[in-house]
């Protein structure tokens, strides 16, 4: 420190009033240290989520992988029946799968649509003074935690679903994937409302300088110039949605079955895992280690539908300019 | 700057009298009186009184910040999509005041058309640019034979028509600017409003829009902005210099740039600010 002040302070008047004297740029061995240990610090940081991912990757495989020398691959992926806790044991991963799509599909009919829309409000429609308190609020859904969702679900919306569809059962998959529909709207909203705003105000100009109105403007020139982001936002919120636990184990029941009824109780992948982790399976049995076959699982399908997500995304940067 | 309140003083108008030519309504499309913008409040032109004749080609020159692009831009309501911008005065577009409250600034838009300052096409198909004022309007005609006209009305047809299909980002800057007015043509606007349209453009692709521009005032009556002097001369019938939001000089564009009336005119057209 010392000695770069005093650098500074006498080689600039050197500079100028005596040209004859050369200038030493020498290292500095104390600043140099420091930047290095900045480095090395911050690139600990940033190793501790990466050595986390590949830590969880590895003990999911390997755990796993006596799961499936006892039971074979084929049985899991392609039976219909999963019962790992009875006497009568079944391992086919199809009705947690059923669950978890039931869950995905109908908490996209909930969120897409409302998170697009709100989307389009937001960045066409709504004036910046709105924008400035709706967004907010908005993302306040997302910081609710979701296991009071989970109890709105049980407490508020099953007993509505009753009221329209007497023969609902106090756990189904309807209000299950509506809570969690609300719960992603926000990720909806916000990263759709993002790419919209990001698409140039010039093409906008251009759609209105040729008498288009301002439905016309969003939704033949806004909204395909950044459906790539709107595409990603929506892999992003189905992936949030299939990875969603505790609203869905309190909600919609645990009753791996394969259906497509929403008014019937079923179990998702999470919700197994919660089932069994809380339980008094022991662990090392075979019982046990089901839940690493379902939590690799469940990694394979939110891995690709992000690594998906991202290439869309990729595409989108380029869709304009 | 003038004075216009006490009686005594002449008004503005009359002061400048001949440095802004008139037109007899008959020969004029756009008329504007005492039309001004205002920003939150702050005047960006101001008491702007001028006559758009038809099927001539008018360029408004001036330093930047001189308004002219806000004045254009009044004429066909854009300013009307910036939050904060009031316009005050008239703008009589067939005697009918454009800012009357019974009218539609989309329908506006529909028949004075404009061309911006960066070629902004559509991510979309070179076709389905120039066809998007056509689907949108609803055209009943063929719209496969109005993209050809229009193409060709701006000079683009050549060389595009066997990609119609592909993005119109493929093409070059030059040819995305005659992209952008074939579209605006589609709708067959009576205006054409160019705002710099060349000033994204190599001298090549600008000498290629000037020559259009001369090919298009036949069918429409074009108001071009432009920083360029040079250009204002060369496309242009009649030409408007503005200085701090406000009308200086208005006249033949040769006689302007040759013998101009007003001491702030010869100033900027030889160079002195601006």
């Amino acid at each position: 420190m010392n000695d770069g002040a005093a650098l500074g302070a006498d080689s600039a008047p050197a500079l100028a009033a005596a040209p004859g004297r050369t200038l030493t740029l020498k290292s500095n061995a104390r600043r140099r240290m420091s930047e290095s240990s900045i480095g090395a610090v911050l690139l600990l940081c940033g190793l501790v989520s990466i050595l986390t991912t590949v830590g969880i990757v590895v003990v999911l495989i390997t755990e796993s992988i006596g799961f499936f020398r006892e039971v074979g691959l084929v049985e899991f992926v392609t039976g219909t029946r999963w019962a790992p806790l009875f006497r009568d044991q079944a391992f086919g991963i199809l009705p947690l799968l059923n669950g978890t799509l039931l869950i995905a599909a109908g908490s996209s009919l909930v969120a897409l649509p409302v998170g697009l829309l709100s989307a389009i409000y937001l960045s066409e429609y709504a004036t910046p003074r709105v924008r400035q308190i709706v967004k907010p609020v908005l993302e306040v859904l997302a910081g609710i935690p979701t296991v009071v969702y989970g109890y709105f679900a049980l407490t508020f919306v099953t007993p509505i679903l009753r009221v329209f569809f007497p023969g609902t059962g106090i756990f189904n998959a309807a209000s299950g994937a509506i809570v969690v529909g609300i719960m992603i709207i926000p990720m909806v909203s916000s990263l759709s409302e993002d790419a919209l705003s990001a698409v140039p105000r010039a093409l906008r100009e251009a759609a209105y300088g040729l008498g288009a109105t301002k439905f016309e403007v969003a939704t033949r020139v806004v909204v395909p110039a950044a459906l790539s982001g709107i595409v990603a936002s929506f892999i992003l919120a189905i992936s949030r949605a299939v990875g969603e636990t505790m609203a869905v184990t309190l909600a919609a029941g645990a009753t791996p079955r394969m259906t497509l009824s929403f008014l019937e109780s079923i179990q998702t992948m999470t919700a197994y895992i919660v089932q069994v982790s809380l339980g008094e399976t022991p662990h090392g049995t075979l019982e046990y280690s089901t839940i690493f076959a379902v939590g690799l699982s469940l990694f394979v399908i939110t891995l690709s539908m992000n690594l998906i997500s991202q290439r869309v995304t990729r595409r989108f940067r380029e869709e304009y300019e | 700057m003038t004075e216009r309140t006490s009686g005594q003083q002449p008004t503005a108008a009359e002061e400048r009298g001949d440095s802004i030519i008139q037109f007899p309504a008959s020969e004029t499309v756009l008329t504007t009186e005492s039309l001004g913008v205002l920003y939150d409040g702050t005047s960006a032109v101001e008491d702007i009184t001028l006559g758009i004749p038809r099927n001539r080609v008018v360029a408004f020159i001036g330093p930047s910040g001189c308004g002219k692009s806000t004045l254009l831009r009044a004429f066909n309501r854009m300013n009307d999509l910036i939050p904060g911008a009031r316009v005050v005065g008239r703008a009589l577009y067939h005697g009918k005041d454009l800012y009357d409250p019974d009218v539609d600034p989309v329908e506006v838009r529909r028949r004075i058309g404009m061309v911006f300052q960066k070629p902004n096409p559509f991510p979309k198909s070179i076709y389905d640019n120039v066809a998007f004022g056509l689907r949108i309007n609803g055209y009943q005609g063929s719209i496969e034979e109005r993209v050809e006209r229009s193409l060709r009305a701006a000079a683009l047809w050549d060389e595009v028509k066997h990609r119609l299909r592909e993005s119109a980002l493929g093409l070059s800057g030059g040819q995305q600017q005659r992209l952008c007015i074939a579209r605006a043509l589609a709708v067959q606007p009576e205006i054409l409003l160019m705002d710099e349209p060349a000033s994204a453009l190599d001298p090549i692709a600008t000498s290629r829009i000037e020559d259009l521009i001369d090919e298009l005032k036949r069918d429409y009556t074009i108001v071009i902005v432009t920083h360029n002097m040079q250009q204002a001369a060369r496309v242009s019938d009649y030409t408007a210099f503005l200085y701090l939001g406000k009308l200086i000089e208005y006249g033949e564009t040769d006689r302007l740039f040759t013998n101009p009336k007003e001491e702030r005119t010869e100033q900027y057209i030889t160079g002195r600010f601006g």
